[in-house]
């Protein structure tokens, strides 16, 4: 028994810790999302939308947020989930909605955009709520930090702080903050489910999670009368 | 306590540290596998290191090669406790190999990029002591 001893030993830890690379790499779900630059309308490059989940799905929330505003932090991994469980019926939309009282709101809003002219604007997305109680108070290293997770997104530097500052990342900051605007949006985060605006009650998990069960319904039975 | 007896606790003392060393390279190899952003605990130099493109060694990522060579000395421990002799003498080459690629990677750290990862740094420490435990193992011919 003895001399079988540490081949079990060897053979143990390389099923348990060495594959888990392997599987993780294979059996890693295909995430439901498709690339920020995806334009919904072409008339203008502002114009084009961020876009969790199944771009072609019936029920559409849609998300004004900062991404400064510990809200909308706890928020997104929450509408991340949502959307997981909708698949392929829910998608998310995200919008710009940088509020003055916050220091680095329209700065992190341009990181986020600038990682998504690269292709990586979710990635950038979750990693700033994630980070968000680190960068918004690193003082004056905010800046820093989000050229140091574009670094560890693989995003090319120098055209992601081009980028940063470019009339193109402006623009569609401005697009987002329009269309707020115009559809009243008054704080962050504000939330339309089919284009319906949530009531200051729904505002939670459950309400959230109830609006878009109904909807989602709504939808069903609307296409099987058809 | 004999020589046989004391060089077997260094290789089961080395197979656990190379263990946690295993586990601190397979959690960097996941992340840099899977395209997750790890969670760096608020450090923006370890995100500049992970970052960075000396993270990567033609496209491969320096912690899977990492988890391969702590999985290496932990087999090679692990048999060598058991009495396996021909166990013992890869295991000099990989730990010093390993010792080399931690003094370029903390170099890397330290004058080149000017920032310091804690994962890097820890595997660093067990390196050293992967090191330290292998040349405090008594030669054969000590017996």
């Amino acid at each position: 028994m003895k001399c079988y001893l540490p081949f079990v030993i060897v053979g143990v830890a390389a099923s348990t810790v060495l594959t888990r690379p392997l599987l993780c790499q294979t059996m890693q779900p295909q995430r439901p999302t498709i690339s920020g630059d995806e334009p919904v309308s072409a008339r203008h490059p502002a114009e084009s939308v961020h876009i969790r989940g199944n771009p072609a799905a019936a029920v559409t929330l849609e998300e004004f947020g900062d991404f400064e505003c510990p809200s909308c932090a706890n928020l997104a991994p929450f509408l991340d989930q949502v959307i997981k469980e909708y698949h392929p019926r829910a998608r998310l939309i995200f919008r710009n909605f940088p509020l003055s009282m916050h220091q680095y709101a329209r700065d992190v809003a341009q990181a986020a955009e600038a990682a998504g002219l690269q292709g990586r604007y979710w990635e950038m997305h979750d990693v700033l709520y994630r980070e968000q109680p680190v960068w918004s108070s690193s003082g004056n290293n905010a800046r820093r930090l989000f050229i140091s997770y574009a670094e560890t997104l693989g995003l090319d530097l120098d055209r992601f702080q081009k980028d940063m500052q470019s009339d193109k990342v402006r623009e569609r900051i401005e697009s987002d903050q329009a269309r707020a605007k115009s559809l009243g949006v008054k704080t962050a985060p504000w939330l339309f489910i089919d284009k319906r605006e949530m009531g200051p009650n729904d505002r939670n998990p459950e309400g959230v999670r109830r609006l878009v069960d109904e909807a989602v319904k709504a939808e069903s039975s609307t296409s099987e009368k058809k | 306590m004999t020589v046989a007896r004391f060089r077997t606790i260094l290789y089961i003392v080395a197979a656990i540290v190379a263990l946690a060393g295993l586990a601190d390279a397979t959690y960097l190899a996941v992340q840099a596998l899977t395209g997750e952003t790890l969670s760096c605990g608020g450090s923006p130099d370890c995100f500049r290191v992970l970052g960075s493109s000396y993270a990567k060694v033609g496209g491969i990522p320096v912690a899977l090669l990492g988890a391969l060579a702590y999985f290496s000395v932990f087999s090679l421990a692990t048999f060598a406790a058991f009495g396996y002799a021909r166990a013992r003498t890869p295991l000099i080459p990989i730990i010093g190999a390993m010792f080399l690629a931690t003094l370029w990677f903390l170099y890397v750290q330290a004058f080149v990029l000017h920032a310091y990862c804690r994962y890097c740094l820890f595997s660093a420490a067990i390196t050293f002591l992967l090191a330290g435990l292998v040349i405090a193992v008594p030669s054969s011919h000590e017996e």
